[in-house]
């Protein structure tokens, strides 16, 4: 690599000895690792192993929401079919539904970020480590509650999005909607854990010199949809936890019309969180496409700026779009048509980042590697879904579409498009990343394939089916509809996409297996990522890297300049002012600790203690707040905060 | 069949007319994106560089740029004319009918009652799952519900509106072909969601008023002996106690009326053809036909479900 | 890992009752000792030893029980539990007894005063699901399965949140169970 053209401040001959590194390293090691055995397991606040940990839970819903989905599409291959009973099959619809969009696409996206985000921005953790795990345990209580449920048959039936009164107490007997209302609430905590800890990374311990105008666009989509976590989480919490839940156990009246309460307020908080939350699901994947597309096509993405921009304006309409899943009901024509304008224009900042990805191809010329290959299956199917959903967006048309089997075709094109494909393309990209080891590309390409012509051959007839009348949520439908044939056509593709997924989930398994074989950096990438190990070690970065470009690796010398003189006796971080990420201060981070785990605990003994009996609600907080203040006491005290007088190098301001 | 591609009244017409417009232009606008895609991935339009990086050929990036904006532009435009194409359509539905039969509407789990609405109280018919209405005329379905949220939805004859609870929402459309309109409820109502269809009958306006004249008339009691004891069976064995034969001393109005069950095309919201065969199945055991429904099984034996049966079938 | 699936089928097999939908299932059959009566005329009130009834603890039938309840119009005598023309259902006085047995020929027999005989009207099951709602209307059910507010005007506490009762066995002075 030519050393670049600039006029900088460094000495010319500072450089670091190789004992220096070897020594720093080893001491590193000691102090950013955690304690052995199932107490280590149980401890860590390492951002890497959390975020696997989440990444692997994540998938392990994928697999338990497809199987739901297989079920399902087996139960409607044929008329009248007598495989699963209604009750059976609510409840299936209803999980896969939760278990698909609030314990696995959500998570995913996160654990992806909690993952790579310190490593994209030079940071050695996340901003609040034991947030993060507190984060993580929260979800794994919701998991396993959730799933314990359906198997003892307290599984809710109501759907996702559990419309009142159905899910309310009459229509409602029993405890299965509760089950469902605290689930919501655990994905919730840790949905905000993750959001506040990406916000304040990203904001406060960049790099020096990675200035905003330098952050990766992958790290622009973690931030943005992080805020929009921070605004939709609670409103459907309010809604479930608050709300729905209250109504049931203890008699408030928020959704009974005969004592003043309103049906549709449900559907109006519900969605305002519902709309965004899809878009939660699609901005970080369009940030994973960026990197991919600048490595393969071996040239930095056109129009920064104009991605970075579309990434922030989808997010601000996506918080008005919420009324287009309510064109059906009694509101008034005017104010659907509002909705209708955000909803379609919506599609202009998409797709400006289309545009520009294509004009990054259109530069260069693609290697095409199984992420590419993702890529362009996101292209073929996530441009179909937006499609659709630009037509959804008209109240005419969508009077005929809502709640038919075009919805469900529409939505699983965006999703599966826009969101897992994307996702298994950063799969394939960051594996060696993570684990150190290249997945296997004949076995990628097999999996792209079927995974691309099964989602395509399951959903595509199902913009006919309803079209033809066909509505959602049905556990059967009759002979002499004429649904049958475009049906079996569907659950053939679903058994395709079960066959990729499990190649997939081969080849990941048979790459485990086999010795590291990836250095730092096999695609030759130029995020700060691949400057480290793969993996990368617990301390992610043995000094802080000095950034000044937005493409680290491709724009300096082979020796990237750092800035160093930082403790090794503790865990210490660089803190950065948030816009020109120049250094401002050093930080003590938390060693391993229990409470969050703990705490999370004390969260299951809360929430679900709450639908049996209100006395579990006081004894969890009491129990919290023996967790709080071990929280409080351990960890780092606020003198140790040392401001940086004069670093050891920095770049001059480009 | 019950498609959407398939209107039978000018408020189903303008969109269907809609989609395909959409379908058109969406079409081409995937195909576009297809072919760059493919087109891209030819790549001669650069240089490979140090590092093995590329620089893109001189002049190609200015003429992207360009590209790109004017693919904004057009995108921009196309889909402003969407909007403009939408809200007309909009406008148009949004118009209120003159002089429009009225009919309530109301869902229950899961079943439809509908209460034609007239001036004179003797021409008040009430009926379940089963609608006439007359071509040419403009119908108006005033919708609620008595439990849960359901959604009326006939997909030849207009877009589909929820029967809230607590609500009262309105829809209207005009039949312009005679012919017979599957509907379904449309928003998940819980156990029997799947089969609570319903049948909208448009007939020509001298048939609709043969109907309704039939439809407006009681049932007298029977003089027959076996139809006496088909009827007795019906009062005092259970039947009664939900539906109402008017003319009769039934008068309960937990289900469906069943005046003139015999003139219905199919039973149980549209889940069977109104045949012997399939009326004795529902009576017998509804649980198996729609398992979770309020009506329960009957203890009838053969003479007595006979009897029952060839009453049934004089409620014309 | 085995230990886990083992929990796992342990707990599908066990089930939870209480959220159990029992559509299309052959109906409870009606208690051994049901004694036909004359109209009008209150049979002796039986002993019974059953403490529970069919759907005492399943939350789906005792919610069924209490759509019957206002769709056959017991609201009309009996109010929403308090009582009017007929006696309150959701106070400790009983005078055909608690039991699940007592309940269920109390209203398939019909009672003195008022009191119409369900027998041939309703199913077994039904009139099991009400007696289910009538007993869970004052805290004789387990709480989990007992109803929660209805989508009405609210005009008493919900049996959800009705305190438990010891249920007494009561009849007139001088029966049989009367110690």
């Amino acid at each position: 690599m030519t050393r670049p053209p600039t006029d900088r401040t460094l000495p010319a001959d500072v450089t670091i000895s190789e004992d220096d590194i070897a020594r720093d390293a080893r001491a590193l090691g000691v102090v950013w690792s955690e304690p052995p055995g199932f107490w280590g397991w149980l401890t860590t606040v390492d951002h890497k192993k959390l975020g696997k940990r989440l990444i692997v839970t994540s998938f392990l819903m994928f697999l338990a929401g497809g199987i739901e989905a297989a079920l399902m599409r087996a139960q409607l291959s044929r008329p009248e079919n007598s495989l699963i009973g209604p009750d059976r099959y609510n409840q299936l619809f209803t999980t896969h539904g939760t278990t698909m969009m609030f314990l696995f696409a959500v998570p995913v996206m996160t654990a992806m970020g909690l993952y790579f985000v310190p490593l994209m921005v030079g940071a050695r953790t996340l901003a609040f480590p034991r947030l993060n795990a507190f984060g993580y345990w929260n979800y794994v209580v919701g998991v396993v509650f959730l799933y314990v449920s359906l198997f003892v048959n307290m599984g809710p039936d109501t759907g996702w999005f559990a419309y009142v009164p159905l899910s309310g107490p009459q229509y409602s007997p029993g405890h299965r909607v509760d089950v469902w209302a605290q689930v919501v609430t655990f994905t919730e905590i840790s949905a905000l854990a993750g959001a506040v800890n990406v916000i304040v990374t990203a904001f406060k311990m960049r790099a020096p010199g990675m200035t905003v105008n330098r952050i990766p666009i992958f790290v622009w989509s973690q931030i943005v949809v992080a805020f929009m976590i921070v605004f939709a989480m609670p409103a459907v919490a309010t809604a479930s936890t608050l709300m729905l839940a209250t109504d049931r156990a203890v008699t408030m009246h928020w959704f009974n019309p005969a004592e003043g309460g309103d049906a549709l307020l449900w559907q109006h908080i519900f969605w305002f969180f519902g709309h965004p939350e899809v878009y939660i699901i699609f901005l970080p994947a369009m940030g994973m496409i960026t990197p991919i597309i600048e490595t393969f096509c071996r040239r930095k993405v056109f129009g920064y700026t104009p991605i970075v921009m579309a990434n922030i304006t989808t997010a601000f309409f996506a918080f008005g779009l919420w009324v287009h899943h309510m064109f059906a009901t009694p509101i008034p024509e005017l104010g659907q048509s509002l909705f209708t304008a955000a909803s379609i224009l919506i599609a202009i900042p998409t797709g400006i980042q289309i545009f520009c990805w294509l004009a990054t191809m259109w530069m260069s010329r693609p290697q095409l590697t199984v992420p590419i290959l993702f890529v362009l299956g996101f292209l073929f199917t996530f441009v179909n879904g937006g499609i659709t959903g630009v037509m959804l967006a008209s109240v005419a048309f969508d009077k005929q579409a809502h709640d038919t089997f075009f919805v469900v075709a529409h939505l699983h094109y965006v999703l599966l498009g826009g969101g897992v494909m994307p996702l298994f393309g950063a799969i394939y990209f960051w594996f060696p990343k993570m684990t150190g080891r290249l997945l296997g590309e004949t076995l990628g390409k097999w999996h792209f394939w079927l995974f691309t012509i099964g989602v395509n051959v399951t959903f595509f007839p199902m913009h006919i089916l309803g079209l033809e009348g066909m509505p959602r949520r049905m556990y059967t439908y009759l002979e002499p509809t004429g649904w049958g044939p475009l049906n079996l056509v569907a659950s053939i593709g679903a058994a395709t996409i079960a066959v990729s997924v499990l190649l997939f989930l081969i080849n990941v398994i048979a790459t485990m297996r086999r010795a590291p074989n990836a250095g730092p950096n096999p695609w030759k990438s130029s995020g700060l990522e691949w400057s480290v190990a793969s993996p990368p070690p617990s301390y992610d970065f043995l000094y802080a890297p000095v950034v000044e470009s937005r493409h680290p690796l491709w724009d300096t010398t082979i020796d990237l300049p750092v800035l160093t003189g930082f403790r090794t006796d503790r865990r210490e971080v660089l803190v950065t002012t948030t816009f020109s990420a120049e250094p401002d201060s050093r930080h003590e981070h938390p060693t391993p600790s229990i409470w969050p785990f703990y705490l999370a605990l004390c969260m299951g003994v809360v929430f679900i203690g709450s639908i049996f009996s209100p006395w579990f609600v006081l004894g969890g907080l009491g129990l919290s707040i023996i967790g709080l203040a071990g929280w409080g006491w351990s960890g780092t005290k606020p003198t140790h905060h040392e401001r940086v007088a004069t670093p050891v190098a920095v770049p001059e301001r480009a | 069949m019950h498609s959407v591609l398939d209107p039978a009244s000018p408020q189903a017409r303008a969109v269907a007319h809609l989609w395909w417009w959409f379908f058109g232009v969406g079409a081409a606008v995937w195909l576009a994106v297809m072919a760059t895609m493919l087109l891209s991935l030819r790549g001669r339009r650069a240089v490979r560089g140090a590092d093995d990086l590329m620089q893109p050929a001189p002049g190609v990036e200015a003429r992207v740029e360009r590209l790109v904006k004017g693919a904004t532009f057009v995108t921009v435009l196309i889909l402003l004319g969407f909007l403009t194409y939408d809200f007309s359509v909009g406008r148009i539905l949004a118009q209120q009918p003159t002089n429009p039969l009225t009919i309530q509407l109301i869902g229950h789990q899961w079943w439809w009652e509908a209460q034609y609405e007239d001036q004179d109280l003797t021409k008040r018919i009430v009926t379940a799952n089963e609608m006439h209405v007359p071509v040419g005329q403009p119908v108006r379905f005033i919708l609620t519900s008595r439990d849960v949220i359901h959604s009326f939805w006939v997909p030849n004859l207009t877009g589909k509106r929820d029967l809230i609870p607590g609500y009262q929402s309105t829809i209207w459309f005009q039949a312009d072909t005679a012919g017979t309109y599957r509907g379904q409820c449309a928003e998940f109502c819980g156990l029997q969601h799947a089969k609570m269809a319903l049948t909208i009958i448009a007939q020509p306006k001298a048939q609709y008023q043969l109907w309704f004249a039939a439809a407006v008339s009681s049932q007298t009691e029977p003089t027959d002996s076996t139809l006496l004891y088909g009827e007795r069976i019906f009062m005092t064995t259970g039947c009664s106690v939900c539906h109402a034969i008017s003319g009769t001393e039934a008068r309960a109005t937990v289900g469906p009326n069943l005046t003139h069950f015999k003139s219905r095309t199919m039973i149980a919201a549209g889940t069977l053809p109104n045949t012997r065969e399939n009326v004795a199945r529902w009576v017998l055991n509804p649980q198996v036909i729609k398992p979770g429904t309020q009506m329960p099984p009957s203890p009838l034996n053969t003479a007595q479900l006979s009897a029952l049966l060839t009453y049934l079938e004089t409620l014309k | 890992m085995r230990t886990l699936a083992v929990v796992l089928v342990a707990f599908s097999l066990f089930g939870c009752e209480r959220e159990a939908r029992h559509l299309n299932q052959p109906a409870p059959p009606a208690p051994s000792q049901f004694v036909s009566q004359v109209p009008l005329q209150p049979g002796p009130t039986f002993v019974s030893d059953k403490t529970e009834g069919p759907f005492d603890d399943n939350a789906f039938g005792t919610s069924q029980g209490e759509t019957l309840y206002n769709q056959m119009n017991c609201v009309g005598c009996h109010a929403h539990g308090g009582g009017s023309m007929g006696p309150a259902l959701m106070d400790d006085q009983w005078i055909y007894g608690s039991q699940p047995d007592q309940i269920f020929a109390s209203i398939a027999e019909g009672r003195a005063n008022g009191m119409p005989s369900w027998k041939y009207r309703l199913t077994n099951e039904q009139i099991w699901q009400l007696v289910a709602y009538v007993r869970s209307l004052s805290g004789l059910t387990p709480k989990g399965s007992r109803p929660s507010r209805s989508d009405q005007m609210m005009v008493k506490t919900p049996p959800s949140q009705t305190p438990n009762a010891k249920p007494k066995r009561s009849g007139p002075p001088g029966g049989p169970g009367d110690d």
